[in-house]
């Protein structure tokens, strides 16, 4: 078949024929972008915390009239109320391990920092690494489900407390591999010392484990989202969180006991419908806006899609209505059923191969300007390709009804009037 | 005649039952998903003080230094307590107010009720007159409660519901943090979105209204330390919240009014010469490097409305483009087929003018039902968005008149473009040619 007649066609239909490239090269530019943002959020929701998430839930408290955190004798007055509570929990039936963390993955409430090989350096300084820290005791391994891939876990001599806002020495840490490999590149950090928060006393490394991310979730850990540093400290302070680990299949059981039973030890504290958490919960909250970006694209490109396919077909079944005369001296002539279908398939290919080249300038140009102005990253090349795949599926899907009528058109209609 | 016209288009569009729906299906998608996420975009790009948002401004004072500053050059988006503490003290706009968020424990008098947790602020008398805050019972307090450490408060709708049953409260006593303050006003559901008095702590949205708000130096007297963002360039050198007020730490949201361009400028002016003095003390060791934001401002800077929430305007933008795209093509269509039709009412005497009109109503129709077809799927985008985003964000997008007249507006409107270039070509259409063809 020829591609002389097909263009000699289009030149008579020009306004059809751009319309139609240009749906296809704007669905195409959206869609390459859309489903790359879906792909880059999906990305984030199935990071890793490197926790064991599941039969894992978060308990936040506050006291009412709590002694000040800001007095030593404060300080332990409020430090016998943490370990009463802890005691508690840990006497729970069901419950697996229990620790106090000041926070977790995914819970957006965090104490950052920052850790050098140098002693004294200013928070700003630039030889410092970013770290969030989480203050526990011994029992996070368990509770938590941390990895160790270096070194030691705390043992219960390294545990201390302290008021929240007081400064105090840290002998000794434990911090993620990403940490590790940013402060001693070489490895063989166990057993090295570091100084955090600009201290000049130094911080003995005891040990390493594989992965633990950052508290916050969102752009500002971003630079620094697996960096991060355990110390074991309670922190006492007019409130107190504490993450339980229950044995399989007990959560709910357990966390529908723990309220009550946190009121017996002491009532005047504040539990609200917030207090008890489960992880599972911890991390949708965290990624609710990702999974709904997601989702809203996905429904757009869903629409835009139908939408193109739809304007095809419309187009085409005019085109093939217009040309029914024509179409019949054509198959008078000895034109097959076949000649015929493939003369609406390769008008079509030839149109939205256009529009796809128009596509994918405009994708590329839409991804880097959206590049300037949000955060973005680069789209990889595989998505056009794909793309530009997808468009050119679509049209011949699209066509081929209306192309099936029209090789349907018996040659009788060439000697009929329109 | 028009009526005329409207029984032509309806009739036509009956004719082709499948490419009206078509074109009908796709303006009523691509106007849904636009003013979905247009109300969506509405609710948090709006001004949430449109009438005074021009007069308030938010002060930033350089107290870190070149090693502190943000990309920008900017200094710290909030203050030290010094810096807080001597703005007040010199009292150079007409009213203004330094704050930071608490979250303190409430006992309820009711021995039989569990102690609650609320959000509020602890902020100085001239926060409300400031802010325009609505009352529903009572006031704020005095500035002589302020010097004096009165032990008042002000609370919100919601805790005076929980509390009182909704009743007048004023005079009343609430137990905060095992103190007890009387009550001396009681706000009318006041929840500014974006909160734009302390835009920091919130993040911009926050589901729950502050339902407690405390004089600033009673509050840092009852030791009621503070629950937002705590900032710090260097580890503070005493322990406890005494300590975070005589450190560096920045964690203190600040507002002042000042009504003309000569207030301001007289405020820069007093900013920079502040930021001298301390450099003569000693404190600063660099030039004043202050910043002077209004509302509108400062809430762009802070970037309070999510890039997530423009990206879906423009994707959903760029949908209604392509809806409007096919559009064309088909009307195109659908007005060529007529050619005949044309060629007869053009031969007959019919002006362009009348083809003109004849098409557009065609198009318009097409339109409104399309904008109708909109206003069904913008509703239930607007009851979906719960769904899939954020609920502080989510709650703010709203259905109401004004969303509904502007589906409408754009459906007809787009659909009317749209039909520009068909009906332009319908016109074009030689009325000799179409009749000797038959």
């Amino acid at each position: 078949m020829k591609l002389h007649p097909i263009l000699a066609a289009l030149r008579k239909h020009k306004a059809g024929t751009v319309l139609i490239a240009l749906q296809i090269a704007l669905t195409l530019a959206i869609v390459c972008n859309a489903i790359f943002i879906i792909g880059q959020r999906i990305q984030r929701v199935n990071r890793a915390t490197g926790l064991d998430e599941s039969n894992l839930f978060f308990v936040s408290q506050q006291w009412v009239g709590a002694p000040s955190a800001d007095t030593p004798d404060g300080v332990e007055k409020l430090d016998a109320m943490q370990r009463e509570d802890l005691a508690a929990l840990r006497n729970l039936p069901g419950v697996a391990s229990v620790a106090p963390i000041n926070s977790l993955p995914l819970l957006n409430s965090s104490w950052t920092g920052s850790v050098s090989l140098k002693s004294g350096a200013e928070i700003g300084d630039k030889t410092g690494t970013r770290t969030a820290y989480y203050f526990t005791d011994e029992q996070v391994f368990p509770t938590l489900g941390l990895k160790l891939v270096a070194g030691r876990a705390f043992n219960a001599g390294d545990v201390q407390h302290q008021g929240f806002r007081e400064n105090r020495d840290r002998p000794v840490a434990i911090i993620t591999r990403a940490l590790a490999d940013k402060l001693y590149p070489k490895g063989g950090a166990v057993g090295k010392v570091m100084y955090s928060d600009g201290s000049s006393a130094p911080t003995t490394i005891v040990g390493v484990v594989t992965r633990m991310q950052i508290p916050s979730s969102g752009s500002f850990g971003s630079d620094f989202a697996w960096n991060s540093t355990l110390i074991p400290t309670r922190l006492d302070a007019n409130f107190a969180r504490y993450a339980v680990r229950t044995r399989p299949g007990q959560l709910d059981a357990v966390m529908h006991a723990v309220t009550p039973l946190l009121y017996k030890v002491n009532p005047l504290r504040v539990l609200d419908d917030d207090s008890v958490r489960p992880f599972s919960d911890i991390r949708a909250r965290a990624y609710r806006a990702d999974v709904g970006m997601a989702v809203l694209m996905g429904v757009i490109c869903l629409i835009l899609i139908a939408v193109t396919a739809a304007g095809i077909v419309g187009l085409t079944s005019f085109w093939v209505g217009q040309r029914h005369r024509q179409i019949g001296v054509r198959r008078a002539l000895g034109a097959r059923k076949i000649d015929i279908l493939h003369y609406f398939q390769i008008e079509n290919g030839l149109i939205a191969g256009v529009g796809a080249v128009i596509g994918v300038i405009l994708a590329l140009g839409l991804n880097a300007w959206l590049m300037t102005h949000y955060e973005m990253t680069r789209m990889p090349v595989l998505y056009v390709l794909v793309g530009v795949i997808a468009v050119l599926v679509l049209g011949q899907a699209a066509v081929f009804v209306p192309a099936r009528r029209a090789s349907n058109v018996s040659p009788v209609s060439a000697t009929r009037a329109a | 005649m028009f009526a005329y016209y409207l029984e032509l288009a309806l009739r036509s569009l009956k004719r082709s039952p499948g490419l009206t729906a078509l074109m009908v299906l796709a303006i009523g998608f691509g106007v849904a998903a636009s003013m979905t996420s247009w109300s969506v975009f509405r609710a948090v790009s709006g001004d949430p003080i449109p009438w005074k948002s021009a007069q308030l401004f938010v002060p930033q004072i350089d107290m870190w230094g070149p090693n502190g500053r943000n990309a920008d050059g900017s200094p710290p988006n909030a203050m030290d307590y010094t810096d807080a503490v001597a703005l007040m003290r010199d009292h150079r706009a007409k009213l203004q107010s330094a704050m930071y968020q608490i979250s303190p424990s409430v006992v309820p008098a009711d021995a039989g009720k569990h102690p609650l947790n609320v959000s509020g602020h602890a902020v100085y008398g001239e926060f409300f007159p400031m802010l325009d805050v609505p009352f529903e019972f009572g006031s704020g307090w005095s500035t002589s409660d302020d010097t004096n450490r009165a032990q008042v408060a002000v609370i919100g709708s919601k805790l005076n519901q929980k509390l009182f049953g909704g009743a007048n409260s004023v005079g009343r006593s609430v137990n905060i943090e095992g103190r007890d303050y009387r009550v001396v006003g009681v706000l009318d559901h006041w929840n500014p979105q974006p909160r734009f008095y302390d835009v920091v702590n919130s993040g911009g949205f926050a589901t729950d209204a502050d339902d407690v708000f405390l004089p600033f130096q009673t509050a840092i007297q009852a030791n009621i330390s503070n629950d937002g963002n705590t900032n710090c360039n260097a580890v503070p050198k005493e322990s406890g919240f005494v300590g975070l007020q005589h450190s560096a730490c920045a964690w203190i949201a600040f507002m002042a009014e000042l009504d003309d361009a000569a207030a301001v400028q007289a405020y820069r002016n007093y900013l920079d010469g502040y930021a001298r003095d301390q450099q003569q003390a000693g404190r600063f060791a660099w030039a004043p490097n202050n910043r002077l934001l209004d509302v509108p401002a400062w809430l762009n800077n802070q970037h309070v409305v999510p890039s997530d929430t423009k990206v879906s305007l423009l994707v959903a933008l760029g949908l209604l483009l392509v809806c409007l795209v096919n559009t064309v093509g088909l009307l195109l269509a659908k007005f060529l087929r007529r050619s005949s039709e044309i060629g007869v009412r053009r031969a007959l005497g019919a002006p362009r003018a009348a083809i003109y009109t004849q098409f557009l109503t065609e198009a318009g129709i097409v339109g409104a039902a399309g904008g109708v077809l909109g206003l069904v799927l913008t509703g239930a985008g607007v009851a979906s968005v719960g769904w899939v985003l954020p609920k502080d964000i989510a709650a703010l997008a709203r259905l109401d008149v004004s969303l509904l007249a502007l589906t409408l507006l754009v459906a007809v409107v787009a659909t009317m473009l749209a039909g520009l270039y068909p009906t332009y070509r319908a016109s074009r259409v030689q009325p000799a040619w179409q009749l000797k063809s038959n």
